[in-house]
């Protein structure tokens, strides 16, 4: 790389890079068009024509909605959990040096550092030793063991930059720790949670690993899709649903990223 | 007045005096903070992982099929039994092949991204990157069913670019190839680099955006060779970043076992085997056995990645 060009990319850099980004972006894309054949055994290529009636008979299956439904209720659960707990954790992380802070911080990234299959049936033999029934709520509770971290990593970040001497004034003033908390810490921390909470949400919406095991006959979303994976028996519908998916898990993606953008780091960088 | 005064500090609520107790002593505050999270990863996550760990040194009774709680090592002995150990050494080498080649593709993304993108193509760039990070893992998988079937846009290419014969070679190759690519490892390859790039690419572009300019330009100026600056200066510096990513890529892959399941031969992956043990056979001890092997090998991995500084990279 001479100096005089360094500001320009080399003609192999950008072609390498353009390819990458084709690589990552056009297998999603091609769901958009299957999601519109006409052909309903087998995944032709290219589509012998194109339909919409897929999505008004997706539009009325009542699995489809009722998949949907657990997984908004248990990603909407878990996320509120993982919200309180990883503020918590960040707020003692970031304001003090303690004992064991590392062990601390390391303990709320392990179930996301350690592979899924170990978070799932770690929990799941515990179910079982404890003879508690698979439910919605061992599904929340794997998920928001692994939201935690979400939450934190954005949470932590803006702890950080919010300064000591503003929650020593506010108290000096006569505020109480709760007055303090509603008035000058969460303004100042409202929209690193209001991120980490979009992605723990994208987080378990999307979970089907540690779900397969916590779940019992419930099946969330993931889990649907999962069934179609293995035994491919409602193609077209799938197609749409696939779609669906995409389009949804795109719009708190989208959202995060607008909170946090222009700060020391931006939410979603790890998943 | 004074009995005003009084007053007002008689009715300082509970909840002011408890806030001036907080300030005073911050241990407590701490405590109190940290006692639900504790509570929950503590007990709840940690709790279930050690109870799993435990049941490895118990093992399964041959002849009732019931767990016999006695300590012992025979279930590890059993996960060195040569068919075990072709799944661990397959899963390791994939998961090996998976972060290299992740690198590889995820270089250029990351560091025209650091280095060229301004602006609003950092933005673009930088969005490119986190939308596939955070689509739907089992749409992504299901896209690659669909590229990969025998109808599908993969062959179909092949067959419009008059390479068929191209393809067909590839496919009688031995180990790589197989009837077609979705029942081939190179198929589960794919879909695996594919799956977890965006987790490379991330913490690279934040080590590569820490490198300056000036030292490539240096490193020019005092004769470099555009691949000497590359192997001295940039890629040293782009480690940290590489390892935090391969952190990632490598310890998804040994996990992972719905890919291998969905496109793949049919031969098995530790997560497969943990997931085949644990459901019908009702071999939990070997199942946790098979389970230990990722965890040590992460725990290596996370003290290498430690020690080369790759978590400010994160």
């Amino acid at each position: 790389m001479r100096s005089d060009q360094s500001n320009r990319a080399s003609t192999g850099l950008k072609l390498a890079a353009i390819a990458g980004l084709l690589f990552m972006h056009l297998p999603i894309l091609l769901i958009f068009v299957y999601a519109f054949t006409t052909e309903d055994k087998t995944y032709q290529f290219p589509p012998p024509g194109y339909t919409l009636k897929w999505f008004a008979i997706t539009w009325n299956r009542p699995d489809v909605w009722e998949a949907l439904q657990l997984s908004v209720k248990v990603a909407s659960i878990s996320t509120v959990i993982a919200l309180v707990l990883g503020t918590l954790c960040a707020a003692a992380v970031s304001r003090s040096k303690f004992f064991g802070r590392e062990a601390i911080s390391l303990m709320v990234i392990l179930p996301i550092a350690l592979p899924g299959i170990i978070t799932g049936i770690a929990l799941r033999s515990a179910f079982n030793l404890a003879d508690i029934p698979f439910s919605m709520w061992t599904i929340i509770l794997g998920h928001a063991t692994f939201c935690v971290v979400v939450v934190y990593n954005n949470a932590v970040a803006r702890f950080r930059r919010l300064s000591g001497s503003l929650i020593e004034a506010s108290m000096d003033l006569g505020a109480t720790g709760i007055q303090t908390f509603r008035y000058v810490v969460m303004p100042n921390i409202a929209t690193s949670l209001l991120a980490g909470g979009m992605l723990a949400f994208a987080l378990s919406f999307d979970e089907v690993i540690v779900t397969t095991f916590t779940a019992g006959q419930q099946a969330t979303l993931p889990i649907w899709m999962l069934e179609e994976l293995v035994r491919p028996r409602q193609r077209p519908v799938t197609n749409v649903v696939a779609m669906v998916v995409v389009l949804v898990t795109f719009l708190p993606i989208l959202g995060a990223y607008y909170l946090t953008r222009g700060g020391d780091q931006i939410a979603g960088s790890g998943k | 007045m004074n009995d005003a005064a009084i007053m007002t500090r008689e009715n300082r609520s509970f909840l002011s005096r408890m806030s001036d107790t907080l300030w005073r002593k911050p241990r407590l505050l701490l405590i109190l903070l940290l006692t639900p999270p504790i509570l929950w990863l503590g007990i709840i996550y940690l709790g279930s992982l050690f109870a799993l760990l435990a049941q490895s040194f118990f093992s399964i009774d041959e002849f009732s099929g019931l767990i016999k709680y006695e300590l012992t090592l025979k279930t590890y002995r059993e996960l060195l039994v040569p068919a075990n150990l072709d799944i661990l050494v397959r899963t390791t080498l994939m998961a090996v092949i998976v972060t290299l080649a992740a690198a590889v593709v995820a270089f250029p993304i990351a560091y025209y991204a650091a280095r060229y993108a301004r602006g609003k193509w950092k933005a673009i760039f930088y969005l490119s990157v986190m939308l596939p990070l955070w689509s739907s893992y089992l749409v992504k998988v299901y896209a690659w069913k669909l590229i990969l079937a025998k109808e599908g846009i993969l062959n179909w290419l092949f067959e419009v670019l008059y390479l068929k014969w191209l393809l067909d070679a590839y496919l009688s190759l031995p180990l790589i190839g197989g009837n077609s690519l979705s029942v081939s490892y190179t198929g589960t390859f794919l879909v695996f680099l594919y799956v977890w790039l965006p987790f490379m690419v991330l913490p690279m572009q934040a080590a590569l955006e820490r490198v300056q300019a000036s030292y490539l330009e240096a490193s020019a100026d005092l004769g470099a060779t555009p691949s000497q600056t590359f192997k001295n200066v940039l890629f040293p510096l782009a480690l940290p970043g590489i390892i935090a990513g391969s952190i990632f890529t490598f310890s998804l892959t040994l996990g992972d076992y719905i890919i291998p399941q969905i496109i793949g031969s049919s031969r098995l992956f530790i997560g497969q085997a943990v997931y085949a043990h644990q459901g019908t056979a009702g071999n939990i001890p070997l199942a946790a056995a098979f389970t230990v092997v990722p965890v040590i090998v992460m725990g290596f991995y996370l003290w290498m990645a430690k020690r080369q500084g790759a978590f400010d990279a994160l």
